[in-house]
């Protein structure tokens, strides 16, 4: 064995964390469980929060636009009159000037995709049986950047033409027909049309798959008697989260409604941010008990080296030195136990990737370690390691050499 | 007699315990000598009389009340921690009654540890040095042991030669045969005086063994926390 190579502070932090084996094991299981848990949390609760948006925008536009509600305008009424007003229904009308509006969109910072769209209700008639449906008017090109319907194509491709329909599975199902099939529409203004269906698509949504019709906007215009018209207006922006800033600003922008996802879908937003701040809550926990654990076992160390203190001290070993030589153990265990826990959490998300699973039985989130993540539980473990250090060193520093050495 | 040539100096020191407590005790009340350069001296007294302080107070390891003490010529009053620690690592050496070994590192290492503190990392020139006294001291062989697993008189031997390694122009030894039995005790106490004559560093040696001291150049006795005789 030739001399060592290390930093005299290392040498010495290295040297006891090894004499004090049982402790060392102990402090850096602590810290290798509490790595674990929060990269595995947050990891899975950031991939499961990914992958419900995902499903939830997979068939829903990012922002819309319709046209404002109709409200009742009435002259003032008379003195001494009493008018008993009811909300006025609300029929299928098209957005005014709607080829500004798709421009306007357009021009907006952060939009991605516009797509006019002309929707309402209508049945879809085979035989006897006879279903309610969604008519969606689309043009295929722009629509497909809104809902990415080529991934969700079983048969055919999503392209519309003429007297052509595109149908989900479970309405094939329901009126027993195929692509090459043709089937009636008839909208609730009492127009119908015969439609070939050249396509089929399975979106993930029973209920979506049983409801949506596309066709072209020219064939749905003619069906709810919009000519010329769009229902609403479809926009898909580059950062979902960014949704709700378009929105408001196509609002003041429009003078329409404006609807954005984070809108919709409002319960579903609260409902992640919740388990956000939970697995906060949970991160501090982890965090605060690790630094308690790494804390005491040093203050027990320390007392233990007492005399190992004062013989450095009397060779000429300065009390800040000391310091150091307790804080490095804090940081060499917060380290080692934070490259340990993350390897772990990589284990347990492959487990738990192969047991959760969602109803069709594909996992319902792939494992995958973000770089973010690892790195900034791996900071935080250094960082706490050191801070847990602190108030053992202190006391390290602090002993005097005499009474160390003489215990 | 001025400080002027001397290793250690001390001038009317003081040390009291509990300073500003209803206990209050004064444990030394006023000593003066120089132990100059080179010099071999014991220290010797009963139990309670104040040796052990007075080694800690020139080993800078606790501070006087009062009085001056100079180290190697410099004037410790009113010198910060940093500086008492660079002044004790430079001039002192320190051999404890118990050894006071670092069990975790082995014999090698514990001799290099005074050169590891000093320069930060562990040199080649330290462990040559280490390793010739530890040869010295009888231990060759012996270096990669764990300090805790040799024996008492070996360990004391260990920390003789730790006390050298960097060549201390004064080496504290505080009852550094203590715990020996005689044979072992001669021994260790033949390696300190061989170490005085060849590399001229000045010894102060707390001790109970009248025998030993006799065979010291210079006796200072305490009583009571004064000096009761100094001679030669």
């Amino acid at each position: 064995m030739s001399r060592p190579r290390l930093p005299f502070e290392f040498l010495v932090a290295l040297r006891f964390l090894r004499e004090g084996r049982m402790q060392t094991a102990l402090i850096l299981l602590g810290v290798t469980g509490g790595v674990a848990v929060i990269v595995f949390l947050s990891q899975l609760i950031s991939q499961l929060q990914a992958s419900i948006i995902d499903r939830v925008l997979g068939s829903q536009a990012h922002v819309v636009m319709r046209p404002l509600e109709e409200a009742n305008l009435r002259a003032m009424p008379e003195a001494g009159s009493i008018a008993l007003v009811e909300p006025r229904a609300q029929r299928l009308r098209s957005i005014d000037q709607w080829e500004a509006m798709v421009k306007l969109a357009e021009v907006q910072p952060r939009v991605v995709a516009v797509s006019p769209v002309v929707s309402g209700p209508a049945f879809a008639l085979r035989g006897r049986a006879s279903k309610s449906v969604a008519l969606l008017g689309v043009d295929p090109d722009r629509y497909r950047r809104i809902v990415k319907m080529d991934t969700y194509m079983t048969r055919g491709t999503f392209q519309v033409e003429g007297s052509n329909a595109i149908i989900g599975v479970e309405l094939a199902k329901d009126l027993g027909v195929t692509v090459g099939d043709k089937m009636y529409l008839r909208a609730a203004g009492g127009r119908d049309e015969l439609l070939q269906i050249t396509g089929l698509f399975d979106i993930g949504n029973k209920d979506l798959n049983r409801r949506w019709v596309f066709t072209t906007m020219k064939l749905a215009q003619s069906l709810l008697d919009l000519p010329g018209g769009v229902s609403n207006i479809d926009i898909t922006v580059a950062d979902i989260f960014d949704a709700q800033d378009v929105s408001d600003r196509l609002q003041a922008g429009s003078g329409l409604t404006v609807e954005s996802w984070m809108t919709t879908n409002s319960q579903l937003l609260a409902a992640l941010r919740n388990q956000t701040v939970s697995n906060n809550l949970i991160r501090s926990f982890v965090i605060v008990i690790v630094a308690l654990g790494i804390s005491s076992v040093l203050v027990v160390s320390v007392v233990q080296k007492q005399k190992e203190i004062g013989i450095l001290r009397a060779m000429g070993t300065s009390s800040n030195r000391v310091m150091g030589i307790f804080l490095l153990q804090g940081g060499l265990v917060g380290f080692v136990g934070a490259l340990v826990g993350v390897a772990l959490a990589w284990g347990l998300l492959v487990f738990f990737s192969t047991v959760y699973r969602s109803g069709d039985g594909a996992p319902l989130f792939q494992p995958q370690l973000d770089a973010g993540i690892a790195l900034s539980a791996a900071g935080i473990a250094l960082v706490v390691g050191v801070l847990a250090a602190l108030i053992p060193a202190r006391r390290a520093a602090k002993m005097d050499p005499v009474q160390a050495i003489r215990s | 007699m001025s400080g002027h040539g001397a290793i250690v100096s001390l001038r009317g020191l003081r040390k009291s315990y509990g300073v500003g407590t209803p206990v209050e005790v004064e444990v030394l009340h006023g000593i003066d000598f120089d132990l100059a350069e080179g010099e071999f001296c014991a220290l010797i007294g009963p139990s309670g009389s104040g040796k052990s302080t007075l080694l800690n107070l020139i080993g800078l390891l606790e501070r006087p009340t009062s009085g001056e003490l100079s180290i190697a010529g410099e004037a410790t009053r009113g010198l910060g921690e940093q500086a008492l620690t660079r002044l004790r690592g430079r001039h002192i050496g320190f051999v404890f009654q118990f050894h006071h070994l670092l069990p975790a590192f082995t014999a090698l290492e514990n001799v290099m540890m005074p050169s590891i503190i000093e320069r930060g990392v562990a040199t080649a020139e330290a462990e040559a040095t280490a390793r010739e006294l530890l040869a010295r001291v009888g231990l060759k062989g012996h270096e990669n042991k764990k300090a805790n697993q040799i024996s008492g008189g070996q360990q004391q031997r260990v920390a003789i030669a730790r006390a050298l390694s960097l060549a201390p122009r004064l080496i504290l030894a505080d009852e550094p045969t203590g715990n020996l039995d005689t044979q072992t005790a001669d021994d260790i106490f033949a390696l300190l005086r061989e170490f005085n004559r060849e590399r001229g560093s000045a010894c102060l040696i707390v001790t109970h063994d009248p025998r030993l001291a006799a065979r010291c150049d210079r006796q200072i006795e305490l009583v009571d926390g004064r000096v009761a005789r100094d001679g030669r």
